[in-house]
């Protein structure tokens, strides 16, 4: 166990170098900071998404259309065949009869539909199919339209296609622009604490001289990497809070059809996750330097 | 206490610094260590405190070879030797006290501990007085001083001296040379590198003499040479 004389003398010179370092200690904690604000909204914005596309998912069906002289018979295979397709969830039939009482309905009471059309239904037999996954929608009802006693196949055509195209795009932007920055503040901070190491040169050689271990001599070096990015990452954390805060409020009283995630403990959980996130890129910037030069 | 069998060092630029040498020397010598200027002392000072390792041969200190050491007994051989230099090698932003409470403070002491060897250590080296001063408002005797308590305030076996006196006046040199006897009388081995022909002439103890990498004399009341 470490003693607290040894931990406080640690930190010390951690921190002395960080002072000393000023301007590029600043440097690499406002890099961290950005790059852990800009990790933090897209995270945001993509679990924001996710809860959206969730909601939608529930709304997304497919309509199957059979031809209107299907026979019982032709209907049940169809059934059964779209029934074992791979991600389907549900199937449900609508007779003819059914769907034409709910087009009466809708026209309101005291209509007599079928007379009016002379007898004759004109409505097809049709399924509304689930899928379990509204990814697999357009794939699912393009083999559905295949099928060769069905006539039509309707589901909300390129709009879920759309949505899930600019969420992934906007999925890889963030991941790309995230890495970037990442590895902007680790190169920062390899930087920050190279210049420590160097400036330090004198007290590496003494330590040495004197019988201190490795570790001990590397500690403050690292230390104060970790000190760079946590400080950061705190920042980033702390401006994301109140900015996605106003934000939440500000669509609650405007757009509220519009789902956001509002579970304070959540966004809390994310936030630390920022935290040791920018932690670990610190600890990975001072990890390169002292490896590469600090020889001890 | 300290021994070599033909201990030889080839530097990767294919200068053959040591050649051959064997020692030994007892616990509580006083050895002189002698020669021009590139004849090997200080490689054979690095390889004692194992800055180098040897290309051939064995170094022993308190009878364990210390070429195949793991870098943690490293630290513990270490802190066994102190070494002195003709540069004192003191942190300038640093006062006389927190130089000698540096070695300490890395050796994990506690702040009890350091503030009371720390100032007896001042005051074996004639320094009570200097504690809050900085190098740079030292003479060089006295920043030699500061290194000497810094390399003693552990309670080393051995100490080392590379040229201790080779940056200070004739007078000075005596004071850290009886600075040196009066440690060495305590029981410390004590080995120091030096081209002061007057200082070796005069105290007549141990000379070894190294010469293009040899070991070309040993005596045990010696002098400069030539």
């Amino acid at each position: 166990m470490m003693k607290l004389t040894t931990i406080r003398f640690l930190v010390g010179q951690a921190l002395a170098s960080i002072k000393r370092n000023g301007m590029m200690s600043l440097a690499s904690i406002g890099t961290v900071a950005i790059s852990m604000f800009v990790l933090g909204t897209f995270l945001l914005l993509a679990l924001n998404a996710n809860l959206m596309a969730d909601t939608i998912e529930t709304n997304v069906e497919i309509a199957v259309l059979v031809y209107p002289d299907a026979s019982e018979e032709t209907i049940d295979t169809t059934y059964n065949d779209i029934s074992s397709l791979n991600g389907v969830m549900s199937v449900s039939h609508i007779g003819k009869d059914e769907a034409l009482a709910s087009l009466e309905k809708q026209f309101g009471e005291g209509h007599d539909l079928l007379r009016s059309l002379g007898g004759v239904n004109p409505l097809p037999d049709s399924f509304i199919v689930k899928v379990e996954n509204p990814r697999l929608v357009s794939e699912v009802a393009d083999v559905i339209g295949g099928f060769s006693s069905v006539d039509k196949v309707r589901y909300g055509k390129g709009m879920i296609e759309k949505l899930f195209s600019v969420l992934d795009w906007v999925r890889w932007l963030g991941a790309g622009i995230v890495v970037l920055l990442s590895l902007a503040a680790v190169f920062l901070i390899a930087i920050t604490v190279r210049i420590t190491v160097f400036a330090r040169g004198d007290e590496i050689t003494i330590m040495k001289y004197v019988g201190a271990t490795n570790w001990f001599i590397r500690w403050p070096f690292f230390l104060e990497g970790l000190i760079l990015g946590t400080l950061g990452s705190l920042l980033a954390a702390t401006a994301i809070y109140f900015s996605y805060s106003q934000l939440v409020s500000y669509v609650i009283l405007t757009v509220n059809f519009i789902p956001l995630i509002t579970d304070k403990e959540f966004i809390l959980r994310l936030l630390l996750y920022l935290l040791v996130g920018g932690a670990v890129l610190g600890s990975i910037g001072s990890a390169v330097s002292v490896r590469k030069f600090l020889k001890v | 206490m300290i021994r070599m069998y033909n201990a030889s060092k080839d530097y990767a630029n294919g200068v053959k610094a040591l050649i051959d040498v064997n020692i030994q020397i007892a616990k509580g010598e006083f050895v002189f260590l002698v020669g021009p200027s590139g004849a090997g002392k200080s490689t054979f000072i690095r390889l004692l405190f194992r800055e180098e390792l040897p290309s051939k041969g064995q170094v022993i200190i308190a009878g364990k070879s210390i070429v195949r050491l793991r870098s943690s007994k490293v630290a513990v051989l270490r802190r066994n030797i102190g070494v002195v230099f003709q540069d004192f090698r003191l942190l300038s932003d640093r006062t006389a006290f927190e130089n000698v409470a540096f070695a300490l403070r890395v050796l994990q002491f506690s702040h009890k501990e350091i503030n009371q060897r720390v100032p007896e250590i001042l005051r074996q080296v004639g320094l009570s007085a200097k504690a809050g001063s900085y190098p740079h408002q030292l003479s060089g005797g006295e920043q030699q001083r500061v290194a000497i308590a810094r390399a003693i305030v552990n309670n080393p076996k051995i100490l080392i001296a590379d040229e201790p006196t080779g940056n200070l006046d004739p007078d000075t040199s005596w004071e850290i040379m009886h600075l040196l006897y009066e440690i060495n009388k305590r029981g410390t081995t004590l080995i120091i590198a030096t081209h002061d022909k007057k200082i070796v002439d005069t105290m007549k103890r141990r000379v070894i003499g190294l010469e293009r990498g040899r070991l070309v004399r040993d005596d045990q009341q010696g002098v400069y040479g030539l």
